[in-house]
Parts: structure tokens; sequence; C-alpha cells
């Protein structure tokens, strides 16, 4: 049923709903657009698109339903949890379940080695990571104001981050000339330009491990980050989601563990955002976390999670589950063993074709280095590589400029989400590519092979403009390739 | 020696300094006098009872009788290969069979006047943060949405906190039993004019809370007519429409519309719940149906912020796409609060005190007037304050609803067991006996 046309109406919607802050019209979303209108699948569409844009892990969910199985009274509905099923249903306050939060605490401390204690009442729920994003910036922030990212990052930060808070994101960049670690140049450089150009600096938001490198901070690093954010008396939001998806190193270090070891940091500064969506494997439960060492912000964010509470039923199953000190214990060690194994054989085999990626120990995927097949040293080569990875390669995988990567030709390839045979599938896929245009480069001539027009669609600014997506999009919604498109 | 260096705190947000999160209103305040010394049958007999809490619990053995009798829902929720499916499921469209069950759920309440469109449906983790996103999409900071008073509390938060938009009152009066009349929406509309605000829509409660009244057509069809000439939005919460005493009673917007051949419908977007109606305000479920393509795309999008978990979609779906349960479940609900309803009415007025003549919701609306002892809102609030202090019982003040008539009070008569609900009655009689003697 259609009651309008578009363009008569539009005029009637708010500034933040006629924009592109949505951040819909990246290059990141669309890979799955084309994902989802041709999707893989071994038997009924071999030759489809492989999903490699969507950081999932599914690598340990049989672990998970094991456990759900074997604990039936975690859930409400069954004939062991249903005398549980009123008071959980009742349950709005958004201090959430005591035991949930306390589960959480215990499973995040866990997640650093038992190395870091959580204060279960600094706990604040939120929906997903998104949502827990989201708050920070409304509670720190003001419109106008911004924080300083390292690049590359998550495209979905200038969403989650800046879209409805009218807070702005300035990059901090980084270069593959150190694996694009972090300096102190780079943050003076950032915060003197945000500076020069009037823009108050209000903190720096970081992903440790990081999302797409797949890289860990060291201690200098993180040290050199909390000596930055005190000297300029800002905020640190460190979003910590991959905590526990470290492999391949000995332990993460948080940057909880060097505020106890120096206490000239100012805690009140430090607000970590986790969820379980990328460790546990469970997008779909929108467990999102705020932990913050200021009070007055997580007496703020436990307000404004009214907006975005977990569901009771979720919260009732996951403390169980999570104060399951066996079961925790059991996953975390298992979960890091399967990615290592899962990224050696992925690496290893991109190896073979000549094509390497940055040293990562952390994250669903990896940061693939292609700046060998581009033809020139451009974000408009990139796009158009990225279009023939799409369209001939047939893999959805993510291209660097989507995260304000700083050089062309690097890719965020995930490899958590899918089965052995599929990946195998497309590591052969990557190497005939990467056979066909070596074959391709030894040649003199300059024959022009794409004639298609290419979406320079990334939007960095919000012209105000109205969006083209005005009909019910079938996708812009990350959709697993485990998920059937139709329920 | 440490020496303690005094570094200057760090500013938070205007938003995180501010008060417009409302919960320094007494609406709160009594929720905390509650939880410090909360009632209990057995264990603290004199403590408060919570009647200014509006929720649902008269229905809940439905629920668990449905789920001892279906144990396939079980297994389906549980089911170990459809749990990866579900657990990696965030695509924000929501769960197909969900969004189609929430539909029929809708259509339902509305005894099949009205058609609901599934792909028209956004979902959200609960109305509150329904109508919050709905203010983003429809109203810039600084613009104006006029709410019909009294109103929810909350929405002091839901409308106007995160948002930086205004709320403007349009003043509603017992003299015609709180219903919106053109002039005042008039009224309200001139003020916003006067201050340069621009006002973006209306967002009414339909049902209302606080006063437990459905709207009738006449002043659906003024406000239709109203907004549609001031080119404006119109919020319709209908998420007390399962929670009407009597099916016929109840006329949602969406049937006004529907009569009306769909004109301007693009105008409206109707909020609803799972809290109220099915008493489950844990799992987190609200929906936004509009009838305006643009708003669905930009709510489906923001709802990324406050998904409804697969796992709750995946375990309510059958529950609510089951015409047997839920044509049961609404009627016997409808049945139950009627029945505590007229009971509650009939032991107030017994002991002199009068309510609004209600048909709908989880409250009454009490007229305690007569008992102030000044007719201002300090009067008010100093009857509040004896009320919870000596009665013990926490009912919310209607200026804490932005009620312009001091005296009306909300008192919730469903979040409790009939037993309790006879002890808060009886505080009441024993108040008003007191006060005839002296």
């Amino acid at each position: 049923m259609g009651y309008q046309s578009v363009s008569e109406n539009s005029h009637l919607l708010s500034r933040i709903a006629a924009g592109d802050g949505h951040g819909e019209n990246s290059s990141y979303f669309d890979g799955w657009k084309a994902y989802d209108s041709n999707p893989f699948h071994p038997v009924s569409n071999p030759g489809g698109v492989i999903q490699m844009g969507l950081a999932e892990n599914l690598l340990c969910l049989d672990l998970i339903k094991e456990w759900i199985k074997e604990h039936p009274e975690a859930s409400i509905c069954t004939e062991e949890g249903l005398n549980y099923f009123e008071a959980v249903a009742n349950f709005q306050d958004y201090h959430g379940l005591p035991s949930f939060r306390q589960a959480l605490a215990r499973f995040m401390g866990k997640a650093r080695g038992g190395r870091v204690s959580f204060n279960p009442d600094s706990i604040v729920m939120s929906g997903g990571g998104t949502g827990a994003q989201e708050t920070l910036a409304f509670c720190l922030a003001d419109p106008g104001d911004a924080f300083l990212v390292p690049t590359p990052y998550y495209p979905a930060f200038d969403r989650d981050f800046c879209w409805r808070t009218g807070v702005r994101l300035l990059p901090i960049n980084c270069f593959s000339s150190n694996n694009f670690k972090l300096t102190k140049a780079a943050l003076e450089s950032a915060y003197e330009t945000a500076r020069k150009n009037n823009i108050g600096v209000k903190g720096v938001l970081m992903t440790n491990p990081s999302n797409p490198l797949g890289t860990t901070m060291d201690r200098d690093t993180l040290k050199t980050l909390l000596t930055f954010v005190n000297q300029k008396r800002i905020h640190l939001v460190c979003d910590e989601v991959f905590s526990g998806s470290v492999f391949n190193q000995a332990d993460f270090l948080s940057v909880c563990e060097l505020l106890d070891e120096e206490p000239s940091y100012d805690k009140s500064l430090i607000h970590i955002a986790y969820s379980l969506s990328k460790d546990l494997g469970l997008p779909g439960f929108r467990v999102g976390v705020i932990y913050s060492y200021n009070d007055t912000v997580v007496k703020c964010a436990r307000r404004m999670s009214s907006f975005g509470l977990v569901s009771s039923q979720t919260q009732h199953l996951l403390s169980h589950m999570l104060n399951d000190d066996d079961f925790t214990s059991k996953y975390l060690a298992e979960n890091k063993r399967r990615l290592h194994t899962r990224h050696e054989e992925f690496t290893s085999g991109l190896e073979k074709f000549g094509i390497n990626c940055l040293p990562s120990t952390a994250g669903l995927f990896v940061w693939m280095d292609l700046r060998q097949f581009l033809k020139e040293n451009t974000e408009n080569a990139e796009l158009k590589l990225w279009r023939v990875i799409i369209d001939d390669v047939k893999l959805n995988v993510s291209p660097g400029s989507s995260f304000r990567c700083t050089e062309p030709g690097w890719f965020r390839v995930c490899f958590a989400n899918m089965d052995d045979a599929t990946m195998h599938v497309a590591l052969k896929r990557i190497g005939d590519f990467a056979d066909k245009v070596k074959d391709e480069t030894t040649q003199l001539q300059q024959k022009k092979r794409f004639n298609k027009k290419l979406r320079l669609s990334f939007c960095r600014i919000n012209d105000g403009g109205i969006t083209q997506h005005l009909m019910s999009p079938h996708l812009q919604s990350p959709r697993s390739p485990l998920v059937k498109a139709s329920h | 020696m440490v020496v303690k260096v005094y570094k200057p705190c760090v500013p938070l947000s205007a938003i995180a300094t501010s008060s417009t999160h409302g919960e320094d209103s007494p609406y709160f305040a009594g929720w905390r006098a509650y939880d410090e010394d909360p009632y209990d049958a057995t264990t603290n007999p004199s403590g408060v009872i919570q009647m200014g809490l509006a929720e649902n619990q008269v229905s809940f053995d439905l629920f668990e009788k449905y789920l001892e009798e279906h144990q396939e829902v079980s297994k389906l929720v549980n089911d170990i290969g459809g749990f990866r499916e579900n657990a990696l499921f965030q695509d924000y469209h929501g769960l197909n069979s969900f969004r189609k069950a929430m539909a029929s759920f809708m259509e339902e309440i509305r005894g099949g006047k009205v058609k609901f469109d599934s792909n028209r449906i956004v979902l959200t983790a609960g109305a509150t943060a329904a109508n919050e996103l709905l203010t983003f999409i429809i109203a810039n900071p600084g613009d104006a949405l006029l709410v019909p008073t009294p109103y929810y509390p909350g929405f002091g938060r839901d409308l106007r906190w995160r948002t930086g938009v205004n709320i403007i009152p349009v003043n509603c009066n017992s003299s015609n039993k709180f219903q919106i009349t053109k002039q005042a929406l008039e009224e309200a509309y001139a003020k916003a004019e006067k201050a340069n605000l621009q006002v973006k829509g209306l967002l009414m409660t339909n049902p209302s809370n606080p006063l437990g009244t459905a709207m009738t057509r006449p002043v659906l069809e003024e406000i239709l007519n109203f907004i549609s000439s001031k080119n404006m939005h119109l919020i319709s919460d209908e998420i007390y429409s399962g929670s009407v005493f009597s099916s016929e009673e109840f006329i949602s917007i969406a049937e006004i519309l529907e009569e009306r051949g769909y004109a301007d419908a693009q105008r409206v977007h109707i909020v609803y719940s799972l809290s109220k109606d099915l008493g489950l305000p844990g799992f987190r479920v609200g929906a936004i149906y509009s009838y305006n393509d643009a708003v669905v795309t930009t709510a489906r999008r923001m709802s990324s912020f406050t998904l409804v978990s697969s796992q709750t979609q995946k375990m309510l779906s059958p529950m609510l796409s089951d015409v047997n349960f839920t044509k049961n479940y609404i009627k016997t609900n409808r049945g139950r609060l009627k029945r505590r309803y007229d009971y509650v009415v009939e032991k107030l007025r017994e002991c002199g005190i009068e309510c609004l003549h209600g048909n709908a919701g989880l409250f009454c609306w009490m007229n305690l007037k007569p008992l102030l002892e000044e007719a201002t809102t300090d009067g008010e609030l100093k009857l509040w304050e004896t009320i919870l202090k000596d009665l013990k019982l926490d009912i919310s003040p209607g200026s804490s609803c932005h009620c312009t008539e001091p005296g009306w009070f909300r008192v919730c008569f469903a979040n409790m067991s009939i037993e309790t609900l006879d002890v808060a009655l009886s505080r009441f009689t024993s108040f008003m006996e007191k006060r005839r003697k002296t």
C-alpha cells in the first residue's frame, strides 16, 4: 500500500531523517546488497557471492547450542523454566537483572585473563554495541563537538556515534609504514587540526582489538593514548568488542589493566563499549554493554538505556550461561583455538597466491594487502578493483576506503562467518583471480576492462539531501550467510 | 605521602547534565519510596504499595497455560537446528513471521475493523524507543510537538531529552471530561507560534494514560482535520488498545484513516508495544506502524540502535500468530481489567472518592480535589506526600502528568494481587474515615 509520493512529503521530515547520516550509501553496504541479491550456496547457488564483508563468529555456536540443550531451566518457555516466566516477563528495571550484570562482569574479566576485575554496578545495558556507542556519544559530547578516531575504522561508527547525536568523528591517520600503529605525532596532529578549525575535541574513540586491522594495541601505544587524553583532559572510549576473540598471542592487554598500574591516570575519563555479538556470536540477541569508570556517566547511560534495554528473556538465559564458570572458560579457550586455526589456514592459503595480510592476532577478519593489483595508487582504482572482486570473483570484501584508510589497496576480509568448505571455495576464487591479474599485468596493452559506472557512493558529508532509498529497502541490514532470506 | 592533585572534572554533554530525563519528578520519587520500603504481605505488611506503575499482571496465567500446552513452542524456541540462524539474525526488518504476528495481533485488537500491512511495521525495543525515534524523524532540535494533557510523565524524557524537541501542552480539563477540543489545539498552536517554535506534530495516547479513557470518533476526526490543516504529523500511541474494557469502545486512528480512503495518511504513525496489553514489559517489544514510506525506511534504519532480541521475536511469534490464543487472551484480559476497574471504583466511591468515568487501561483517574487544602500544585503535592508517608501508597500526582487542574491522581490497580489491592483500598477507607471524624 503506497500512500504518497515521496517528494511531496519529504519536507515533512527532520534533517536527521532526510540526510545520509545512516551511512547506507557507503560501499561497505553496497557489498552486502550484492551478496543479498545473489547469495552463495554450496548446492543451490555455487556461483553466488560469498559473504566476506560481515564480521560474524560462527565457529563456536555449537558449544552454545550444547549448553542450551543441557540447561532447559535457563529458558522461560520450557517445562523446567516456566516458573520463571512471570517474574522475567515483568522485569523492566534498567539496572538489568543483577545476576546478568554479575555474569557480564565475570565474563569480561575472564576475557582479560582475570587481570581486570569489573564492578557489576558499573555495567549498563544497551541495544547492542551500536546502542552503546551512540549512548556514550550522547553522554560525552554536544552537537558539533568531535571525537578523534584512528583510521582505518569500522564504517558504522559514523552512524553510531554521529547520526542522531550531531557529534563528529575526525580521523587520526595511521599508515602501513608502521603497521598502522597509532603514534603520538598522529594524535597531536589530529588534535591540532581540530583546534585550528575551532572544533571542540571531547575525546578519542578507539577499537582494541582493531576492526578492521585485527591487531591489538601494545603497552606503549596504550600508555601514549592514556597520557594524551589525560593531558588534554578529554575522554577515551574504548570499544573492546573483540576482546574475547584474541588468538595467536599470549594475552590481550586491555586499557583497563593499565589504569590500575598507573594511579596518575584519571579513571573518570575511561569508558568501555562491549557486546556479545562478536565474541559469543549472538548478534541477534542485542546485548550491548557500557562500562564506565565515571559514576556520572554510568548514571546517565543507565537512564538512556531505557531506549535500548536487553530483553529480560535474553538476560535470564545469558546470566545462567555466563555465570557457568566451567562453560565460559572452555568457551573462551576453544574460541581462541578455532579462530587461530581458521586464521592460519586462510592467511597461509593467501600467501600461496602471493597475497599478504597485515600480521594480526585478533578479530574475525584479515586486513588484506592488494596494493599490487591496483592500476594506480588511488581510491578510484581501489573501488574499481573492489567492483571486480564483487562482480567477477564473486566475493563480498570491504574496501579500505570505506574504513577511511589513508592508503588505497587494503581490504577487510572476514573469515569466521562460514564453514571450512566455503572458505576453501573463497580461497580458490582468490587464487584464480590472482593468477589472472598477474597474467594481465605482464601484458603491455592498456585494455579498458571496466565499463561499469562506479558509485563513489561513500558519503563523507551530510548534505541534507534526500536519501535515495525511500521505499523500504530489502537490505542494508546485516544478513548472515547462514540465515535464510525469509522466516 | 600521596599528594592528591585536584583535577577539574572533564565535562560531560549538556544532555548528560540536564534534568530532562525527568527522574526528579514525584512520579519517580514515589517509585524510589516503594523500592526502599516495598510492601510484602508476610515480611513487610506496612510497606509501600506500588500503585504508580502501570503494569498488567492480571493475565500471566494465560501465557503459562499456553506454553504448558504447547511444548512445541518451547521446542521451536530451543530448537537446536534453528538456534544458529536465530542467534545470528540481526536484520532490522525483524523476523518476517514476527512482524506478521504483530500485524495480525494489532488487527485482532481492533476487532478486524482495520488491516495492517506487516511491511509497514518497524520493531523497536519498547514504545519508549519508538516514541523517541519518531520524534528524531519528524522534528529538528528546537521544534515542538503538541501533547494533550494530562500525559504520561515519561514523555518528557522520551520526546525531549536527547532529541532537543519541545513539548507544548494542549490543555484539557474536567469540565468536559478532559476531552481534546479544537480550541485547546488552536491555543496550543498559537502559543508555539508566538514562541517561534515550529510545531511538527501532535502526539496523543489513545486510550489515554493517565485518564483511562478511549477517544471518541468526533474528537479523532477533529484531530485529523487539525493536523492536516497545519501540515503536521500525528503520532497515535495505542499501547493500551488491547486494554479497553469493551472492544466496541475503542476506535483506532487506523479506522478513521481507512474510512477516509487513506487520504493524507502519510502524516500518521501508530506506536504499539506488548508491555501493557500483554504484560510483557521485560521483553522490550515495541512497534511503529507508519503510513509514510520515508518514515518506515528511516525508522527501520534507526531501529539498529534498539532492535528486539531475535530470541524474543522467535518465542512470541507462534503465540501471537495463534488466533485462538490471541482471541481468547484479548477477551479474557479485557474482562479481568474491567472487573478490577469496577471493583476499585466502587470501593473508592463507598469511602467517598470519585474517579473519572474510564473505559480502558490499567489505572483510574482519581479525583481528590475535595481533599486539597489549597487548589494548587503545592496543595496537590502536599496531599501526595501525605498519601505516600501516612497511607504508604505510591500513587501518581496529576501535576507529574502535567495536569493543569490540581487534585487528580493516577492509581494503578492491575499490577498486584487482589489481596494486595484490598489492603490498599482499606488504607484509603481508613484515611477517609479518619478525615470525616476530624
